[in-house]
């Protein structure tokens, strides 16, 4: 039997065989182990928390350099972390199409297992069910997420100040460019690998040497334009961007001009933005180099004072626009 | 609606050819073009190559803009 | 990128945004230039080179993007056949929000019905190929940079015997467009800045009309630099009192253009009369398929009725807009009741129309 059936989310005799043998092998932990109908743990000391939750339903499930189970750790961890929270516990909700094949399944358990283990979180409760072929695009999976917060000053875009800096650990595009290429039907071969990573490691180690963050947020959906603009909007402040600054793949860049994207509107999944004083930007630059995830962090921009609300590209030929949400699907141009 | 890019081809075999920018490649149509060559740039739309880049002239014109500029 | 980067120069573009200011920005004369293609107008407002360009020379978007041109009645059509048994329709990307008279292909889609969005003519063909069972409908929309490729698919369907897939043209031509626009004595253009992969294929001979009206144009590329030199060959063309037909983008276009792919278009497509939204009924320019290809021919094996309708609708200042008479932020519901996420009219329906691009880029709000 290498496919999925609906009874295997029925509660029955294979629903217990999938949960012992493909899922609780690898992420065996205490907590799970006792397969309560909910995890019980302590927190010791814990003071503030933060919770946070997110489903993923990428389409393929497999791309280069992720797939969905490790999408579906890193993002959970990512939103703990750029919270100022130090990621703890997660959860895993699978929902699987009747007749996926096992051996995928097992890949994207694997996966998730890995990561989880890498970034040092614990899988401690989930579920499992399985809709009849058609309801469901081979497997969804929703992770709910645990962090302490030790960081002392709020992270909050009230703090953010005209003067203040913004820096980016890395390359911009990866994630949303490799998803597309790796869709058939447009008939491309791609050399673009995603970014997908847990960034709670990188985040405190810049947290660590910098007293001052203001604010950070992980550009997922709609990009670094579209994240900047959830920044700036309604504030009085505005928020302006040096294209030439923003570090970007020669092979991203080639794919957004070949598909007629803008690559500050296509997702990460491994970048973290951050705002700080002018005094802290270079130091959180550096810190975030010393890290694998920021090798290539820069400084990309600015808090100004004056387009309050907006956000303001600097273009690359020196010319100015204003950067607005993401208003349509990112449909690939061809047109 | 008229995008077009330029993207070199690498080989190519009947009225086919594959081409590349950076590390995207793609399979496209060359039946509008007459001899095209491994290693010709060419602009890409919609799935085939509508004309040769002259590198030639796509120098000069660089040239002039930077003369005229000055 | 080679061929890409290097037009995007900083310090170049920094040193010919002087020149132009320094050539056109002292005068008391304003410039008003039209960009005929969508895609010249997103390079303009992605690099942001208004800023670039003093005050007194201004672009002004035309009727370049064929999707927003693409009629209520054949999207209405389009619907219509994607309703039927057994039918996958095929198209570009754009064609999805268009509005038709009470729905749109992309409501269709939620609906469950087949409707798939390729990058290329070929795919729609392999679809063909991989569904013998279902009737392919390939709509097809664009200017002369689009139709030989549709014409090539067209000539290997047929030498495959292809039997399922079908072209549904709405294909349209530029130099016809461009004369109805220059019949209007509003609509004062002092140049043109051609399209830059319309003209690779039509060559630059086939704006012999210019010449004859005394407007000078020039064909550019599509990257900044070669933008900013084009703006620069008209000014100087209009202070000499000249009226030619220049070619900036002579890396790739020809004075007769691709004649090989004028003979492809020419065995395929037959001259039409064509409706564009906004502009309304113009003669000679839409293409049709010749008869010789009547089997792919959708209107014919699916008995399209062709509905003419002259007017251009009314709501908004679309009209004026694809004409360069309007620029979006003077009509009364840009940014208000037509946005991209719910557009009325149809240049804020494709990502290539001018109201869409004003949106995405912030002007006027």
């Amino acid at each position: 039997m290498s496919k999925i059936l609906l009874a295997h989310g029925s509660g029955g005799k294979l629903t217990h065989d999938l949960i012992k043998n493909v899922i609780l092998k690898k992420y065996g932990n205490t907590i799970l182990r006792n397969l309560s109908d909910a995890a019980v743990f302590e927190l010791k000391k814990a003071g503030r928390l933060a919770f946070t939750t997110d489903s993923f339903v990428v389409d393929p499930v497999i791309f280069e350099g992720g797939d969905i189970g490790k999408l579906s750790v890193c993002g959970t961890v990512n939103d703990l972390a750029v919270s100022g929270a130090v990621p703890l516990y997660i959860s895993c909700s699978l929902i699987i199409e009747e007749g996926l094949d096992k051996a995928l399944l097992s890949r994207i358990i694997d996966s998730m297992a890995k990561e989880a283990k890498a970034a040092g979180v614990l899988i401690i409760t989930g579920d499992t069910k399985v809709v009849e072929r058609g309801n469901a695009d081979k497997i969804f999976i929703n992770t709910s997420g645990i962090g302490i917060v030790r960081y002392k000053k709020p992270i909050s875009t009230d703090r953010i100040k005209a003067g203040d800096k913004i820096v980016i650990n890395g390359t911009i595009a990866d994630h949303g460019i490799s998803v597309l290429l790796a869709r058939e039907e447009l008939g491309f071969k791609g050399g673009v690998k995603s970014d997908c990573a847990s960034l709670h490691r990188l985040i405190l180690t810049v947290l660590k040497k910098c007293s001052n963050v203001k604010f950070m947020r992980d550009p997922t959906r709609g990009g670094l334009a579209t994240t900047m603009n959830e920044i700036a909007s309604g504030m009085p402040f505005g928020i302006r961007l040096f294209e030439e600054n923003i570090p970007l793949n020669e092979s991203t860049k080639a794919a957004c001009e070949l598909l007629g994207l803008d690559p500050l509107y296509i997702g990460n999944e491994g970048k973290v933005v951050m705002i700080l004083p002018e005094k802290e930007a270079g130091r959180a630059v550096a810190a975030m180099r010393s890290h694998r995830l920021g090798r290539r962090a820069r400084i990309i921009g600015e808090v100004t004072s004056d387009y309050a609300g907006r956000v303001i590209v600097r273009t690359r030929v020196g010319g100015e626009r204003i950067a607005d949400m993401l208003s349509k699907e990112a449909l690939p141009r061809i047109c | 609606m008229c995008l077009g890019i330029p993207m070199k081809v690498v080989s190519k075999k009947g009225d086919k050819a594959e081409v590349r920018s950076d590390k995207t490649a793609r399979q496209i149509g060359i039946g509008l073009l007459k001899d095209i060559r491994v290693g010709d740039y060419v602009i890409v739309h919609a799935g085939f190559a509508i004309e040769k880049v002259d590198e030639k002239r796509a120098k000069e014109t660089l040239d002039i803009i930077k003369e005229i500029s000055l | 990128m080679r061929y890409v980067d290097e037009y995007r120069d900083l310090k170049l573009a920094g040193r010919l945004s002087r020149k132009i200011k320094d050539f056109a920005g002292r005068e008391e004369r304003s410039y008003k230039f039209m960009e005929v293609c969508g895609t010249h107008t997103n390079t303009f407002f992605r690099f942001g080179l208004k800023s670039l360009l003093p005050e007194n020379v201004r672009l002004i978007s035309g009727p370049g993007c064929p999707v927003c041109v693409t009629d209520t009645p054949y999207i209405d059509n389009a619907i219509l056949l994607a309703r039927s048994k057994d039918v996958i329709i095929v198209t570009f990307g754009d064609m999805l929000k268009v509005p038709g008279g009470s729905s749109s292909l992309y409501e269709e889609r939620s609906e469950g019905r087949d409707i798939r969005i390729v990058y290329s003519t070929l795919d729609a063909l392999n679809i063909a190929v991989q569904n013998p069972s279902k009737k392919v409908i390939f709509l097809a929309v664009g200017f002369e940079t689009t139709s030989p490729t549709v014409a090539l698919a067209a000539l290997e369907a047929k030498n495959k015997k292809i039997k399922n897939f079908f072209i549904y043209s709405a294909h349209k031509l530029i130099p016809p467009a461009m004369k109805a626009l220059l019949k209007d004595k509003d609509a004062r253009i002092d140049g043109f800045m051609l399209p830059a992969h319309v003209s690779t294929i039509i060559g630059a001979d086939a704006y012999g009309f210019l010449r004859k009206a005394r407007i000078p144009g020039v064909i550019s590329g599509f990257e900044p630099l070669d933008m900013m030199q084009g703006v620069l060959m008209l000014i100087r063309q209009l202070k000499a009192d000249e009226a030619r037909i220049e070619i900036q983008y002579n890396r790739v276009v020809k004075k007769r253009g691709n004649t090989r792919a004028q003979r492809i278009l020419d065995k395929v497509f037959t001259v039409s009369d064509a409706d564009w939204r906004g502009l309304g009924t113009i003669p000679r320019s839409g293409l049709k398929l010749r008869r010789e290809f009547g089997d792919l021919d959708a209107e014919r094996h699916f008995r399209i009725k062709r509905v003419s309708r002259a007017t251009g609708q009314r709501y908004c200042l679309c009209a004026e807009i694809l004409k360069g008479k309007n620029s979006p932020e003077e009509c009364r519901h840009f940014a208000k009741a037509c946005t991209p996420e719910g557009p009325k009219g149809p240049c804020m329906v494709s990502s290539e129309g001018s109201c869409s691009i004003h949106y995405k880029y912030g002007a006027g709000r």
